[in-house]
């Protein structure tokens, strides 16, 4: 009877072999157990013995070729075959004699020690006759695939796909702890994809005040909810400075009230949100809430950290009160004065980033406010200036002002409207202008 | 607490049963005026009177069906069988008689009787001195089995078997009688029958095991807790009726069972229990059951080298721990 002879599986690691050379020729009467292949495997080389007594009719691999486990190497005509259907049986030796390991040490793929025996130094007694009887059981249970059913049930609840876990059982079997240690690690990934910071030996951790921690709170809520775009104006603040500067003294010794930059950019936003009501509005549960008041907000750095006083109805005061309730509302906000009314109900924030020197930002709107204007360093430089169809560079007094706004509630068009408008007004300021 | 061998916690429980209850007596082979041949019942006689400690015939059949009677009249009569080898004449009393009194009479009849049988070896006493016998007995409905390991347990137990309705059989190992000590209570505590108990808690595997052997196996624990493993120890105590819910609570969350015990394995108390979770935690296990017994040979051998070598033993429980959690 013919029989197909294949490379028998040795360990769960190894998928495939070299064969080195042929031990047996064709037309040869083999003994079972004889060596009839030298095989190398990425790990070690050794012989395969024979499965079966009988004559080799034909080798199916030639030497040097490259050969999945479980593919056939041979034909051999069997005189032992006894009917059995599980081929399994026929063409996996036991693990016991398969051949001859060289040159390794006994950490082969064949796997047959159980790996903690070398843990037991002292007192261990030889093998018993159960302890074999044990080893029969278990080695014969371990076949490729086979997966204990506590092993198979963690699996199906955690959704793991096992042949993703390695094994450190015997003949790296999938072991319930390994399955388990499995899900921890893929917790513990997760967690590292969200906070990947890692932390050198001369790092030190600093643990945020209160007010720190709210900050950074709602900074997160209003970057992950809101979706930012920006937009950004310069705006010509040279007639603004030019009134700054005639009218400082008389204004100062009449209000006891500083006139700043700020103060014109706080009035024009007021004035420009009135007709551009989607920038003062919030997203809230997919409805556009448009506010009933300007209630502007005023970014200021304090004692403990940064505060956002409210100027409320803003749009309804005129420029002299908006510069008495700014001058009023910075002083308190740099002692750590403020009351709770002072900061609540702002609907749109304007950020006096020029203080700083700086001279370009993209702020995080103050959630769940539609917007928030920066205003930039008055900065002088020359700038093109057309009047009367005659283009010169002249020297100016220049500012940028940058817009974040929630596209959800507008687009550009709105958003560079609302800008616009803003620089109109400044850039309509004059020595003559009504500082009341 | 005072520190009480496993032989005097015995002795100390059924004084006190005779002290408290006037039907419980006590009859056997050599009780009275030698007090025992391991000494359970010494001074017994001088305290109670030949009447209420008997000493009989070699004859274990009739010690029993003694028994059998004065209990079913309303005794609560402790028989001594004086070493387990010697049950088998009694066999047909306890297994073919005093199981099925309750339930032959409608209930209208009870058999409150203990009998006390020392069992095991270890002690090089060869074929007639060495024997397992518990599993006839734990395969018998309508018997009670309870194998102590501990002094504690032998005197709680022993009093709840006393005070028990239905017979027990009551087994000593004989190891145990003078190697193993412990604190035990000088109040009326008793131990409920049918309840293992976790004498050592692990999370790798489960030892589940009885009398003599837990010593082997606790000591063997903290070999293995050395070596990374961490073992839990299920005490059996009671071998009818059996504590499933423990036995399953605790493969249940190791997910690896090694029974060990000194009787032979084959349709053994390591059969129920491997039956057990094989019924209960199938889908908790991560490998095979494992069993370290003896070999099935007819006798425990005399040979002290043999001996010794076919008894589980610290070493053996090792190894077996070790293999079983590489698997």
């Amino acid at each position: 009877m013919k029989i197909e002879i294949t490379l028998p599986q040795i360990g769960e690691s190894v998928t495939e072999a070299v064969v080195i050379k042929w031990l047996k020729n064709v037309g040869q009467d083999i003994e079972k157990y004889e060596p009839i292949i030298e095989i190398i495997t990425d790990k070690v080389s050794m012989e395969i013995p024979s499965p079966h007594t009988g004559k080799l009719i034909e080798k199916t691999v030639s030497e040097g070729e490259t050969v999945p486990m479980g593919n056939m190497i041979a034909v051999f005509d069997v005189i032992d075959v006894v009917e059995n259907n599980r081929p399994t049986d026929i063409t996996i030796p036991d693990q016991s004699i398969i051949g001859s390991i060289s040159d390794v040490a006994a950490v082969g793929p064949t796997g047959g020690e159980f790996k903690d025996n070398s843990l037991i130094t002292e007192d261990l007694p030889k093998q018993t006759r159960e302890d074999k009887d044990i080893d029969k059981v278990i080695s014969s249970d371990l076949e490729k695939n086979r997966y204990s059913p506590v092993v198979l049930k963690l699996a199906e609840q955690h959704g793991i796909d096992i042949t993703h876990v390695s094994g450190s059982g015997q003949n790296n079997r999938v072991t319930k702890k390994d399955v388990l240690n499995h899900i921890d690690k893929v917790n513990v990934d997760e967690v590292d994809v969200k906070n990947t910071i890692t932390v050198a030996s001369d790092d030190h951790f600093v643990t945020p005040n209160p007010f720190r921690k709210i900050i950074a709170d709602r900074m997160v809520e209003s970057s992950s909810k809101i979706p930012h775009a920006w937009t950004s104006v310069e705006v010509d603040m040279t007639e603004v400075k030019k009134c700054i500067d005639s009218n400082r003294e008389s204004f100062e010794s009449l209000h006891k009230i500083k006139l700043t930059y700020l103060t014109f950019a706080v009035h024009a936003v007021s004035r420009a949100l009135t007709s551009n009501k989607y920038l003062n509005s919030s997203w809230i549960d997919n409805k556009i809430v448009l506010r009933g008041n300007v209630n502007l907000g005023i970014a200021i750095a304090g004692l403990d950290g940064l505060s956002v006083p409210v100027i409320h109805n803003a749009d309804g005061l005129g420029f002299l009160d908006i510069c008495k309730k700014l001058s009023d509302l910075t002083m308190r906000a740099r002692k750590g004065e403020l009351q709770l009314n002072d900061v609540e109900g702002g609907t749109f924030t304007v950020n006096n980033t020029g203080t700083l020197g700086s001279i370009l930002g993209g702020a995080i709107i103050n959630y769940p406010q539609a917007g928030i204007i920066t205003t930039e360093s008055v900065v002088r430089r020359p700038m093109v200036i057309k009047s009367n169809n005659k283009e010169d560079i002249q020297i100016r007094s220049v500012m940028n002002m940058c817009l974040s706004f929630d596209h959800r509630i507008v687009d550009g068009l709105e958003a560079s409207s609302f800008v616009q408008a803003v620089k109109k007004i400044l850039e309509s300021i004059n020595t003559r202008t009504n500082l009341t | 607490m005072p520190i009480v061998s496993v032989i005097e916690a015995v002795r100390d429980t059924i004084r006190s049963e005779m002290k408290q209850n006037p039907s419980v007596f006590i009859l056997g082979e050599d009780i009275g005026a030698r007090g025992g041949v391991f000494l359970a019942t010494d001074g017994f006689v001088e305290l109670f009177g030949p009447e209420r400690v008997i000493d009989t015939p070699l004859a274990e059949s009739s010690i029993c069906g003694i028994a059998i009677g004065s209990a079913v009249n309303g005794m609560r009569p402790i028989a001594e069988i004086q070493f387990a080898d010697f049950v088998w004449p009694a066999v047909n009393q306890i297994v073919g008689e005093a199981s099925k009194i309750r339930y032959g009479t409608y209930g209208k009849k009870i058999c409150p009787m203990t009998i006390r049988i020392p069992y095991g070896g270890g002690v090089r006493g060869g074929l007639y001195h060495s024997q397992s016998i518990e599993v006839i007995f734990s395969h018998t409905p309508g018997l009670k089995v309870v194998a102590p390991a501990t002094a504690y347990d032998a005197s709680g137990l022993l009093r709840s078997a006393i005070r028990d309705d239905d017979p027990v059989i009551f087994l000593e190992h004989k190891k145990t009688y003078r190697l193993v000590k412990g604190e035990v209570p000088s109040d009326d505590y008793t131990i409920p029958l049918g309840k293992a108990e976790i004498k050592r808690e692990g999370e790798d595997l489960t030892v589940i095991t009885y009398g003599l052997m837990l010593h082997y196996v606790l000591q063997s624990a903290v070999e293995c807790e050395k070596l990374g493993i961490s073992v839990e120890v299920v005490d059996l105590r009671t071998l009818r009726p059996i504590d499933r819910e423990t036995i399953v609570k605790s493969v249940s969350k190791t997910g690896r069972a090694l029974i060990v015990q000194e009787d032979t394995a084959a349709v053994s108390i390591s059969s129920e229990v491997s039956a057990i979770i094989s019924e209960e935690c199938f889908f908790d296990l991560d490998a095979p059951i494992m069993r370290l017994t003896p070999l099935e040979i007819p006798p425990m051998p005399f040979s002290p080298i043999q001996e010794s070598e076919y008894l589980p033993s610290k070493q053996k429980i090792t190894s077996a721990v070790s293999k079983l959690s590489s698997i």
